[in-house]
């Protein structure tokens, strides 16, 4: 594994992409077609998963390192990674024979099967086998918890690089839900054809935030529609056999059972890019109620009673079996409408509606009703631009509405984990209740490195209790926060919940005392939950 | 007995002899074990520190009164008899030994077990008491051997000399540069400092310190005039313009926080060396078992989990708060550097 932990090394160590995509295009053109495939697969997140609990991890490794549990838990505390904190508590390796990637992940599949006196013993040995990074890399996929700082769409540039391939069609190639133990290097890179997979997925094309308006040219080259507030989804029916993947390429098939009955009513060989959206009366429900069907692999009735989902479609990939998206986006979306139309009205299909507007300034105001009709802003498409894979600037754009923002008080802090350890960067905030402050949500994200740097001396400094990793802090700083809609949550103190809080701007201006209130949350409740 | 040293609201205090060990507030008589700036601090009426360490800190403090005493030299201060002994953290530093009535007492400040080639090899003292620093007191943080560490350090140089870039090395200004700077290859290029770094190296080479020949970086200088180059700036320095002039450069930081994948990524450089003046681990627990000592106070670090371990080995073990910084990760360090970018 000595030649995949200098690769992860390589791309671990740099901030530059051409760094890490030569990196990874000189391992694929040496390793062996195992560890490449096995390569391939983590770094697009075909992961193994755990099959050994952290806590047996944890106190094997603390046996080992000859320290108490609890001076374990406070060493993960600062280091912020389990497996992290495992290698580097762990005496120096013995050292061994380097074993190829493959090799270690055939262990631990092993090791997984056996009880837990054996699994030990195994463990044990590998960890004393295995130098520190190599130690490392092993006790992240033993953890299920291996991650790269490269993206998948970086790794394809580097996988084309090396094999002289097509980026493109690489892309589509590595969808789906295929593993290393069901292919090979050879299928999944060289030979057989992406298409005759048939549950096969193509890449989604991702939208960037719209930076300049005025760029975009004349109003009339370009299409524009509600940005919807679900789940993105690709609708696939092949051989009269349906699935549906998520744009993070999870298969939600089962998850949504209601999509079955579109076998009846859709012609073989559509593929649609839409949205699934928790919809009732022709109007999408709260993002809260699909929620409830995410992450549950079957579905009682009541649920399917109370957030029925629908498809909200607009954009037809493939159409009687041919890969249509090098066709411009009008002629899509016409075949889109017309499959859409023949289908009863009782279908969960719906076709994302058009925004008309004649000029950028009559959309700028249909944009600002978004929120009424539940949706969270427009996307602009033009009218000529084929269908692109992953996420490319210049034919798709999505224009939010701006968030609704509170002032409130930071009152907890809680420091960070991986890139964000021994920095407070997760903070709870309250308003104002009279004299008392209820605290009513969390916020993580939109500070600079060098806010969350001076906030961390802060609160060293100003801790009032501990609560474990959870700082109480004298209530001083008030921070702007910004949010996608608000919903009224009974568990939660405040008896509000947020969707997509984070952190605006740190406000230095604002004395501690004009913070909002509970009773502006309420009335934010009102108008918009 | 009474205590031979207190813990005061102005720093450690010795009664028998009416002298603080490294004040942080103003005091009549300091006692002061190295220069960096949160352990000698300005506003004392005299100090006393280590020949080797008093030109840094007269250079730091400028006009005060500084008396100096040689390693091990024994000196009366009231009832107390002091002497100094070598902490092996930075030129010059010293644990501090207090003798009272046959009682002994030692105030290691920051400290290092491991011998860099730089700074004098720390050096046990045998006491009944010892205040312990434990800025890297928990088990994860086990440094690099000497050699291993110089390796990596001269491979990164090597390597982006041989493609035409620049190595920027961040690094304290006092005493971790000048270790970087005596462990390098001198023969893989020309090497560049920083202001700050160049006004401790003449320093130091003033009182005989051996430091390979360095550049001062100057307004003028030009990258294309030293190609190769490896630059040891102060941490702060990096990302900044004044580094943006050497063009194409891979930048590293220096520091015992490198140890730490969550730390590296967050410096957003291309390299993270676990350089660290401080004890690891095992340096510290080494340290502490030599000493003979059955009373152990910790102070800046991890000084809770450090306590704690140390009651459970069977120590008579507490926890001090002072206020020392150690080596920061982050915010701080760059304060501490602001003030050493401030007196060039």
């Amino acid at each position: 594994m000595k030649d995949f932990a200098a690769l992860y090394a390589r791309i671990d160590e740099s901030t530059k992409t051409t760094v890490k995509v030569a990196a990874l295009a000189e391992y694929f053109r040496s390793a062996p077609d195992d560890d490449k495939l096995w390569t391939v697969a983590l770094f697009s997140g075909r992961r193994p998963k755990r099959t050994i609990t952290a806590t047996r991890l944890r106190e094997w490794a603390a046996e080992r390192g000859g320290i108490q549990l609890w001076l374990f838990e406070e060493s993960y505390g600062i280091v912020g990674d389990l497996a992290e904190t495992i290698s580097l508590i762990l005496p120096d390796a013995t050292g061994g024979e380097d074993k190829p990637l493959t090799f270690w992940i055939a262990e631990i599949k092993r090791l997984s099967a056996l009880d837990d006196d054996a699994r030990k013993v195994g463990i044990l040995n590998a960890w004393d086998s295995l130098p520190g990074p190599q130690r490392y890399l092993f006790t992240k996929l033993l953890t299920g918890s291996f991650r790269v700082g490269v993206s998948r769409k970086l790794m394809t540039r580097a996988l084309a690089l090396a094999t002289n391939g097509d980026e493109a069609n690489l892309t589509h190639r590595l969808m789906g839900n295929w593993t290393p133990d069901t292919t090979t290097w050879a299928d999944l890179i060289e030979t057989t054809d992406p298409s005759t997979d048939l549950s096969r997925p193509y890449p989604f094309y991702l939208a960037y935030g719209l930076e300049d308006l005025a760029a975009l040219g004349p109003a009339t080259q370009w299409s524009a529609e509600w940005k919807w507030d679900g789940i993105r989804g690709q609708f696939i029916l092949r051989s009269g056999e349906h699935h549906l993947w998520s744009r993070g390429e999870e298969l939600m098939t089962d998850r949504f059972p209601e999509f079955a009955q579109l076998r009846d009513f859709l012609p073989d060989g559509t593929v649609i890019d839409g949205e699934v959206l928790a919809f009732r009366d022709e109007v999408p429900l709260t993002f809260n109620a699909l929620q409830s069907r995410i992450g549950r692999k079957t579905v009682p009735k009541k649920l399917l009673i109370d957030a029925p989902v629908i498809l909200m479609a607009y954009d037809l990939l493939e159409d009687a079996g041919t890969d249509i998206r090098a066709l411009p986006f009008a002629d899509r979306r016409a075949r889109l409408t017309l499959i859409v139309a023949d289908a009863p009205d009782a279908a969960p299909l719906r076709l994302s509606p058009s925004v008309s507007f004649d000029d950028w300034h009559t959309l700028a105001a249909e944009r600002d009703s978004a929120r009424d009709r539940h949706a969270e802003g427009v996307m602009l498409k033009r009218l000529d631009s084929p269908y692109l894979s992953g996420r490319k600037k210049g034919d798709w754009w999505k224009w939010k509405v701006d968030p609704l923002t509170i002032d409130a008080v930071m009152i907890y802090a809680q420091q960070g984990s991986g890139r964000r350890a021994n920095l407070f960067t997760d903070y709870t905030f309250a308003v104002w209740d009279g004299e008392d402050l209820v605290p009513f949500t969390k916020a993580y994200s939109g500070l600079t490195d060098v806010e969350f740097r001076q906030i961390t001396a802060w609160v060293r400094k100003n801790t009032l209790q501990k609560f474990g990793p959870v700082r109480q802090v004298t209530p001083e700083h008030v921070f702007e926060l910004g949010f996608e809609g608000i919903q009224a949550s009974p568990r939660h103190k405040s008896g509000v919940a947020l969707r997509f809080p984070r952190m605006l701007r740190w406000r230095h201006d604002k004395p501690l005392k004009e913070a909002n209130t509970l009773a502006d949350l309420k009335e934010m409740l009102a108008t918009y939950g | 007995m009474a205590d031979v040293l207190t813990f005061t609201d102005s720093g450690i205090y010795c009664p028998a002899g009416a002298f603080y060990i490294d004040p942080w507030r103003p005091v009549d008589r300091a006692l002061i074990t190295h220069g960096h700036a949160d352990h000698s601090r300005w506003g004392m009426n005299r100090y006393l520190a280590t020949e080797a360490a008093a030109p840094v800190i007269r250079h730091r403090l400028g006009e005060i009164t500084l008396d100096t005493i040689r390693y091990g030299e024994r000196r009366q201060i009231g009832d107390a008899t002091v002497s100094f002994h070598p902490a092996g953290h930075v030129p010059g530093s010293a644990q501090i030994r207090v003798e009272v009535a046959g009682e002994v007492w030692v105030a290691s400040g920051d400290y290092k077990t491991v011998a860099d080639g730089l700074s004098e090899p720390f050096e046990p003292v045998r006491c009944h008491a010892f205040i312990t620093e434990c800025t890297f007191g928990l088990p994860v943080f086990k440094w690099l051997e000497e050699a291993t560490l110089t390796a990596q350090i001269n491979a990164w140089w090597a390597a982006n000399a041989a493609e035409g870039r620049t190595s920027i090395i961040g690094a304290y200004a006092l005493g971790k540069a000048q270790r970087l700077l005596t462990c390098v290859d001198p023969s893989i290029g020309p090497i560049l400092t920083h202001g700050a770094v160049e006004n401790t190296n003449a320093v130091l080479r003033a009182q005989g310190v051996r430091l390979p020949d360095t550049i001062r970086v100057t307004p003028d200088t030009k990258a294309a005039l030293h190609p190769g180059a490896l630059v040891v700036a102060t941490p702060s320095a990096l990302g900044t313009s004044w580094a943006r002039r050497f063009g194409p450069a891979s930048t590293a930081f220096a520091s015992g926080w490198m140890a730490l994948r969550g730390v590296r990524r967050r410096r957003a450089a291309d390299r993270g060396f676990v350089v660290s003046d401080h004890a690891d681990w095992n340096g510290l627990n080494t340290a502490i078992k030599e000493t003979g000592a059955t009373k152990i106070f910790a102070t800046h670090g991890y000084s809770a989990a450090f306590q704690r371990w140390l009651a459970e080995e069977g120590y008579d073990a507490h926890i001090v708060s002072t206020e020392y910084t150690g080596e920061t990760g982050d915010d701080a360090e760059d304060t501490t550097l602001a003030t050493d970018t401030t007196t060039t």
